[in-house]
């Protein structure tokens, strides 16, 4: 077997991309990382000569969108480059076997290797009826989930249902669902990417992080990256302006709409919502969903289908729109105010998970040379 | 008798579980399961209808646009909004591109490993697969150093030693029929059609700000502000750019993606002979082409029965219902009887083997699967591409006619030859390159709108719930890349009282009823030939030609939900 740096650049000649288009893609990565511009030298080199690590991804009570968002990913010449210096042992959707074949192919790194992969965890993990509401090859989601994520240098969970339970825990939570952190206590590295789905350049970020630094990035109370969950999206939205000058929309297709006013009065769950979208966008950069005119809804965040719903009741509690108010009072308040409106809404109770405590979850100091 | 089981059935969307008899060679029996449950149909109860579509949606994110555009035809039928022509064009352009890139990705993505042999792309030669390739299509990637490259590439990541993806795979089976060089073709193209994904689909982050998960739709019309005077609305701009995007679709489907289904097909017309199936075939139709009440449809709906390609009787809804003798749920008449899913109840009742379990079906009377049983007038119907190109066909659709005279002239094979496994796949080719010469017109008529002034994206008048009627019932229909979808929906004081779905893979996928009739599914299987028990790429290629969509097959019909169990965290 040939050199891993060797067997980079070859692959790079080999697709077209040139170092000069390479060393873009690191420059944006670094940019992406809010690292300093000499960050992108340091990540060619670490791309460049790396491991292919393993990596297996699990699919439990899942849509496949997070899976569909990776097929996105957009840059893709380079994004490409990095997305194979992976080796991808496990991912139902795209592997090539079927049956026990597959299922080897999961669990012989788990055996060989331990400590030795990186594990990918989408959906969440029933924990009623014995584990039936989701089986693979006759095994429970959470056994699988136990032995692959036990075993793993670190663990990726990706969308908002392997995070924090999701939609299947939306109550009344028929079948138990949680996310990782619940389900699987402990586990070594994990890593929260939220959203529905997970913005695929979110990914392709944090594994560049790794793969340049060697360990994984510093973490916010919910263990998600703050590169990507750091801000609200309201801090960054291009609709601010006209939050900050009083001009909403205040029906589908009115004339505000049409000139891109703020939606906070259709419902927009932006200020109490953290993450990158209005940076990074969709789809290559495309688009993002206040672009195209509909509201935040909140997916990054705990249990959304519940606290931020109904998505077009505005938020509440807020003691005054313009720019004097104090954004980080609005969205405290304005939580309490969803909150308090769903409380009321007597059909529902949210069910209380081991997650939902109050204590935040320290981030745990990064394990240097894992994989 | 051997038991095969196939579990999990990869490159499909989902869970599934196949177990079948082989004896002599041949599948004899075959069991359908769905191993995951959610509840989604609880989780609506008692919430705002107009919230409904970014839950439903959330069935699945492969088909991801198909349980929204549902649940807000089911909505506004039930409250009656009328959504104004803008929106029925952007939905029409938005359910289309779906379609246009789900089949590709199946064909290329999901069931071309099941024709096509990797490890023999290795010892293609060049120079004959660029004079293969030219023969089938004027397609510019052809060159030999354009396949060398891709052979050299392909070379590079065997002998790197991790096959990722592609390890353990049944590569080297006596099924794998393609020469190398056809073999090396469909791997280039393989790689072409991802990259082609990622940009066609950005036409759902236009039109609905991300994909997967667009996020766009509203009851009464949708959230994308038309404005040819604005640069924060869809203008003449978006016009061109939807254009091109429709442009560079129609030339893959026609340059690529159909002259390799026809290739491919061509080594492969003995499953024209295999994966029949029930014979029975259900459309609801799609592609609204004017905004009254009852729209004409640019793809028709309607029934066929036991094959008789003479008529195409009308869709019923009144005749929908579905069975649970074989699913783990219980009914309070017992399991004897079919209820419509307004009448429909659901009780989880799990009654399978405690994980971890070897075998599911054990005995004549097991439930074995998630998914229900539904039966149109107590027959089983197959849904997706092939029923919706078949009532088009019947129904006199002049494109579709010619495209499957077409197809069936270049294989050489008869009518017959549609029943079938291969049948399954030239029908969703035959749809994608329909549907692409079709989107046009509907950019077209968008661009007209705005050039006469017509600028409404949304019914505001019955926006506000205090406006609805204070118990209201609708049903929505549409046709999902995989078939046909229906979602109906019962608000009372404005909230959800009753949430229900009959999705495609329910229609396909599901299992036994209580007479004993299978499942498409169970009974395409029967006849499949299996040459090595322990490498089964026989059962996958007729599964994978029904595209399976698990996640969406699951759902729950609940009318009188009691109790469900609530689990803590330990």
């Amino acid at each position: 077997m040939r050199a891993q740096g060797e067997w980079l650049t070859t692959e790079l000649e080999r697709r077209g991309v040139s170092r000069r288009e390479f060393m873009g893609f690191c420059a944006t990565m670094a940019a992406a990382l809010a690292l300093p511009d000499t960050a992108a030298a340091q990540i060619a080199r670490a791309v460049g000569r790396t491991e292919k690590p393993i990596l297996i991804w699990l699919e439990f009570q899942d849509c496949a969108g997070n899976t569909e968002s990776f097929l996105r990913a957009s840059r893709p010449t380079a994004a490409d480059v990095i997305l194979d210096v992976l080796s991808i042992d496990y991912h139902e959707t795209i592997m090539a076997a079927a049956g026990f074949q597959s299922r080897e192919n999961r669990d012989r790194p788990v055996k060989e290797r331990p400590g030795g992969y990186i594990a990918v965890v989408e959906g969440s993990i029933p924990t009623g009826a014995n584990g039936a509401y989701c089986t693979i090859g006759g095994e429970s989601a959470l056994d699988i989930a136990r032995t692959v994520c036990g075993n793993a240098a670190a663990t990726i969970a990706i969308g908002t249902c392997a995070t924090f339970g999701g939609l299947p825990a939306a109550s009344p939570n028929p079948t138990g669902a949680l996310g990782v952190a619940d389900a699987v206590p402990g586990v070594r590295n994990l890593i929260n990417l939220s959203a529905c789905p997970a913005n695929v350049e979110n990914l392709t970020a944090l594994l560049v992080y790794y793969l340049t630094f060697k360990r994984w990035p510093p973490l916010d109370h919910y263990r998600r990256p703050l590169f990507a969950y750091g801000k609200s999206i309201h801090d960054n939205c291009e609709r601010r302006a006209h939050y900050d000058a009083g001009q909403y929309v205040e029906a589908w297709g009115d004339a505000g709409h049409r000139a891109g006013y703020c939606l906070y009065k259709m419902g927009c769950k932006g200020p109490v919502t953290f993450q990158n979208c209005p940076n990074v966008r969709w789809n290559g950069g495309t688009n993002w969903p206040i672009g195209c005119g509909h509201p935040c809804i909140g997916c990054s965040e705990p249990d959304f289908w519940d606290r931020m719903t109904p998505f077009y009741q505005h938020l509440t509690g807020v003691p005054g729109f313009g720019v004097n108010s104090n954004i980080d009072t609005i969205g405290a308040l304005a939580v309490l105010g969803v909150g308090a409106a769903f409380a009321g809404h007597g059909l529902i109770q949210i069910v209380k998970r081991a997650g939902d405590k109050a204590e935040p979850i320290t981030p745990k100091a990064p394990t240097k040379g894992d994989a | 008798m051997a038991r095969v089981i196939v579990d999990p059935v990869t490159r499909i969307e989902g869970h599934l579980r196949i177990e079948a008899e082989v004896d002599g060679g041949m599948v004899r029996d075959a069991w359908s399961s769905c191993t995951m449950f959610r509840g989604i149909e609880l989780i609506l109860k008692g919430r705002d209808p107009r919230d409904a579509w970014a839950f439903t949606q959330r069935i699945c994110g492969v088909c991801t646009t198909v349980h929204a555009i549902a649940s807000i035809r089911a909505v506004e039928n039930a409250i009656g909004a009328a959504p104004p022509p803008n929106a029925r064009l952007l939905r029409n352009l938005i359910i289309a591109a779906q379609a246009v890139q789900d089949h590709v990705i199946h064909f290329y993505h999901l069931h071309a490993l099941d024709w096509v042999d990797i490890v023999s792309a290795l010892s293609a030669d060049p120079l004959k697969t660029s004079s293969l390739a030219e023969s089938i299509s004027d397609w510019p990637l052809s060159s030999p150093k354009y396949f060398a490259g891709i052979r050299d590439r392909v070379k590079g990541f065997v002998d790197r030693g991790q096959l990722g993806p592609f390890a353990n795979a049944y590569w080297g089976h006596p099924a794998y029929r393609l020469p190398p060089e056809a073999n090396l073709m469909a791997v280039a193209h393989y790689l072409e059609a991802l990259e082609w994904q990622r940009e066609f689909i950005k036409m759902h982050a236009v039109l609905g700000g991300k994909n997967p998960h667009l996020q766009s739709f509203l009851v009464g019309g949708m959230a994308t502000p038309v404005d040819p005077d604005s640069q924060a609305a869809l203008n003449t701009g978006t016009i061109a750019a939807l254009q091109q995007l429709v442009a560079n679709a129609r030339d893959f489907v026609t340059r690529v993606y159909i002259p390799d289904l026809l290739a491919v097909a061509s080594f492969y017309k003995d499953w024209a002979g295999y994966g029949r199936g029930v014979g029975n075939y259900l459309a609801y139709g799609e592609y609204p082409d004017d905004d009254t009440a009852t729209p004409a449809l640019f793809l028709p709906g309607g029934v066929i029965r036991g094959r008789d390609l003479s008529q195409a009787a009308p869709f019923d809804q009144a005749k929908v219902t579905e069975y649970v003798a074989h699913s783990w749920y219980q009914y309070q008449q017992g399991d004897a009887v079919a209820l419509h899913p307004y009448e429909g109840e659901t009780m989880p009742t799990y009654t399978g083997p405690t994980p971890p379990y070897e075998r599911l079906y054990t005995e004549p009377d097991s439930k074995y699967s998630w998914l229900k049983s539904p039966r149109y007038d107590d027959e089983p119907m197959e849904v997706g591409p092939l029923s919706r190109m078949l009532v088009a066909y019947v129904s006199g659709h002049a494109r579709v006619k010619e495209l499957v005279g077409t197809v069936l002239k270049a294989l050489n094979v008869g009518p017959g030859a549609l029943f079938s496994t291969l049948g399954r796949v030239a029908a969703r080719g035959i749809e994608t390159q329909v549907l692409a010469e079709k989107m046009g017109d509907w950019v077209s008529a968008l661009g007209a709108n705005m050039a006469a002034g017509e600028l409404r994206i949304h019914d505001n008048s019955k926006w506000d719930p205090s406006t609805w009627p204070a118990d209201a019932m609708g049903a929505g229909f549409h046709e999902a890349p995989r078939g046909a979808l229906g979602h109906w929906v019962h608000i009372h004081d404005g909230l959800i009282g009753n949430y229900q779905c009959v999705v495609p893979s329910t229609w396909n996928a599901g299992p036994r009823d209580a007479k004993g009739l299978r499942g498409p599914y169970e009974e395409a299987l029967l006849g499949t030939p299996v040459a090595d028990l322990q490498r089964p790429v026989e059962i996958l290629r007729t599964i994978h030609s029904f595209d399976p969509c698990m996640a969406c097959g699951v759902h729950v019909v609940d009318a009188k939900r009691r109790e469900v169990a609530r689990v803590r965290a330990v």
